[in-house]
């Protein structure tokens, strides 16, 4: 695809001087790929909206956080192995997930270690610290709040857990919420509180997860949004999941899906789980 | 005296198991049903959070202090058979005596043999986490020992023959109207018209407990803090009952794992800061008990320490696991824990709940049956426990490394299909764009009924028992791509 360079519809909103158009790899993670494509295509269209050029890299899968946290280490690292091979020689990866983002970040290191591999190690070194979630990647490395967006709804904001306490987002996601033009955001009531979807924790403990999420609907209602927001369509899945299952008549929407809008009509046909 | 009804001492002189221990889930699904354990957890450790987040701020300097406590006990427990014998000389040369002990069996036979030669029948015992770990209760009932517990909690857990639920606050589970109606049922002491309010509970407890202060010829406590250089112990504590026990009867008995050593007074300070900021939420602590053996005519006239390893050395052998021995026994893991506060403590089946808990005991104990191995499991691994932790121990982290050794340890593990075949397919973009495809003819059939899929099989009814589940798109994001940007590259 063509540079674009800045783009031209939205005067004022980007950060004065030359913002570097950067070429991004998308690392989509296997459960927007698969159950989420329009996060996917929202992260595209707002890094290309912005004047960058994205890449997919086609050799990425899975990251393998699920078999990692469940105790699956060898094949964790396995694939590892192959999402840090496919991301050779990008300045920059960008992903939806502060979830799969921490895995890289906080343990692709030590799970490259156990192998021996040299290879991969290598990758793992290169990639990791080149790794962003994608709030932060537009707050601190492009250095844009306002990215344009359009977005007439009440909405509040789930920090997850990942993107709070191992990749330290802060208030990226809030700062970025707040430029969005017609969003009214809403405190959400004990924010920082796991949803409890903790990946396999969800099937394993299934009570407690409920529990937890019976909580989390609650704060959600009390906040009055109609839409809950989050940087992580994992955890998103399974807010929606029970706020759907309760005929709540409140929807969960990426972020990106967010920071995509730039209409009605965009807006009308975002909407994850 | 009464056995609390689920505890059995060890027979192999490990930590005891609760009897009939169930594991974490299926014990949880039992707690998150009970409305009036939801209410009692919620109310308390609510509280509790909010006072020590407040009480942590008003400290700058909090995470130094935070990682000079990680620091002096990583060095500890890298040199502990320095400081070890060090403890053992200066306790020694202070007048008291040190006993070693194994397991928790040794250290019950030492302490019984100890308490016979004073023919004693009782003794007064201050909180010790130690001796619940030991099963210590138990194993002096078997000898015809009655044991009085002096803390409140740990009375109010006594008295209704019941089992620890909080390291801090052993009766956390309990409200003032369930204490109240213990109180009136098995204190003779209590007022016929006792009120629930704390004043009159704790007087009534203060009035049952002064005569066996008064009487008692051994106390039995355990040690915050053991300092090698000088052998003195330290006790810290919010009632003074600690305080009784320590200095009212002619013999001491002092149960101290092996890792409670801190090299020198200096050391102190920082984990005096750390500690009641932590656990109680106060500046300073109440009641700080330090002593060094014996003086004369002063408190005790016998002293002796027993020092317990009972899977220390274990854990320490486990380079990512060991760090759950820098562990102090503060439990604000467990105030912040969102699991912990709707399962309660019995869940965790271990005299050590929650979140440290759940990296604790399976080292302690060993994962071998299936009880300890579910307990890496019991956490969403949202990390709130390693952010409040005062010796910043990554519980996330220790969680996930024995989650990969429990799952080691059961080669047969059914669940193992399913991952390799997943891990198949999760690891090739090939197989994955074959599954989504799949997954898209399937899902549009589901489509046809607003995206959402309501019921699942097992073992993903467990999703769809309270939760919908998505529906497969028509078209996985990579398809798209390839459809709309194939070649672009």
């Amino acid at each position: 695809m063509a540079d674009r360079g800045q783009d031209t519809r939205f005067p004022g909103m980007f950060p004065s001087g030359n913002v570097r158009s950067m070429r991004i790899g998308l690392f989509v993670t296997c459960l927007t790929d698969t159950l989420y494509p329009e996060t996917g295509k929202a992260v595209v269209t707002l890094l290309e909206r912005l004047g960058h050029r994205v890449d997919f890299p086609a050799g990425q899968a899975c990251c393998g956080q699920m078999h990692f946290n469940t105790g699956y280490r060898r094949e964790a690292a396995r694939m590892a192995r192959g999402l840090a091979a496919a991301f050779r020689g990008h300045e920059a990866v960008v992903t939806p997930s502060a979830s799969c983002a921490a895995m890289i970040r906080e343990y692709y290191p030590a799970l490259a270690g156990e192998t021996g591999d040299a290879g991969f190690a290598r990758d793992v070194a290169e990639l990791a610290p080149r790794v962003h979630d994608l709030a932060t990647f537009l707050t601190d490395v492009i250095g844009v709040t306002d990215v344009g967006a359009y977005f007439p709804h009440k909405v509040t904001y789930h920090p997850t857990c990942h993107s709070l306490r191992m990749m330290r987002v802060g208030d990226a996601p809030y700062r970025l919420l707040k430029a969005v033009r017609g969003l009214d955001l809403v405190d959400l009531p004990d924010a920082t509180t796991c949803c409890g979807f903790g990946g396999t924790f969800s099937l394993k403990n299934p009570d407690i997860s409920a529990a937890m999420c019976a909580d989390k609907v609650a704060a959600i209602r009390q906040s009055r949004a109609e839409v809950v927001t989050a940087g992580d369509n994992s955890c998103l899945m399974h807010i929606g999941g029970a706020l759907s299952r309760l005929r709540a008549g409140v929807r969960a929407m990426h972020l990106a899906e967010i920071l995509a809008s730039t209409g009605d009509a965009g807006a009308a046909t975002g909407g994850t789980p | 005296m009464t056995t609390p009804a689920g505890a059995t001492p060890a027979p192999n002189g490990s930590m005891p198991t609760y009897l009939g221990m169930p594991s974490f889930p299926s014990a949880a699904r039992t707690a998150v049903a009970d409305s009036q354990l939801r209410r009692n957890l919620t109310h308390a450790t609510t509280a509790i959070r909010a006072k020590r987040a407040n009480v942590v701020r008003e400290l700058d300097d909090w995470e130094e202090l935070r990682q000079a406590g990680k620091a002096i006990k990583e060095h500890t427990l890298a040199n502990l058979d320095t400081y070890l014998l060090r403890l053992e000389e200066s306790v020694t040369s202070a007048g008291g005596h040190v006993h070693w002990a194994r397991d928790a069996a040794e250290a019950n036979a030492i302490a019984i043999d100890l308490i016979k030669r004073k023919n004693a029948d009782k003794a007064v015992k201050s909180k010790s986490m130690t001796t619940q770990e030991a099963g210590l209760n138990e194993a002096l009932a078997q000898n015809g020992i009655q044991a009085i517990e002096t803390d409140l909690a740990e009375l109010i857990v006594q008295l209704g023959d019941d089992l620890p639920s909080h390291i801090l606050v052993p009766a956390i589970h309990k409200n003032r109207a369930e204490i109240g109606d213990l109180f009136r049922r098995t204190i003779s002491e209590a007022p016929g018209d006792l009120a629930d309010d704390p004043p009159s509970l704790t007087a009534t407890a203060r009035a049952h407990l002064r005569g066996e202060f008064l009487d008692a010829k051994v106390g039995i406590s355990g040690a915050n803090f053991a300092v090698a250089d000088t052998g003195s112990l330290v006790v810290v504590e919010s009632e003074g009952n600690g305080r009784m026990c320590l200095t009212l009867p002619d013999t001491l008995i002092s149960f101290v794992g092996i890792e409670k050593i801190i090299p020198s007074w200096r050391d102190l300070e920082v984990f005096l800061a750390l500690l009641p900021r932590s656990s109680t939420a106060e500046r300073m602590n109440p009641y700080t008990t330090i002593w060094s053996g014996v003086a004369n005519a002063d408190g005790p006239r016998e002293f002796h320490l027993i020092l317990l390893d009972n899977g220390r050395t274990a854990t320490l052998a486990d380079e990512t696991g060991r760090q759950a021995l820098r562990c102090i026994r503060c439990s604000a893991c467990l105030n912040v824990c969102p699991v912990y506060e709707r399962a309660g403590g019995h869940a965790y089946g271990s005299p050590y709940p929650g979140p440290i808990g759940a990296i604790l005991s399976p080292q302690l104990r060993g994962m071998t049956s299936p009880a300890d191995a579910s307990l890496p499991f019991a956490s969403s691994l949202c990390g709130a426990c390693y952010e409040v932790c005062p010796v910043a121990i990554n519980i996330p982290e220790a969680l996930v490394h024995l989650r990969a050794r429990a799952v080691q340890s059961q080669p047969h593990y059914p669940e193992r299909i399913f991952f390799s075949l997943a891990a198949s397919i999760l690891s090739s973009p090939g197989r994955m764009a074959f599954a989504q495809r799949l997954g898209s003819l399937a899902g549009s059939a589901v489509a046809r009924r607003k995206g959402r899929i309501r019921r699942l099989p097992p073992p993903l009814s467990a999703w769809t028992d309270t939760r919908d589940a998505p529906a497969p798109p028509p078209e996985s994001f990579r398809a798209w791509w390839s459809r709309t940007r194939g070649g672009a590259r």
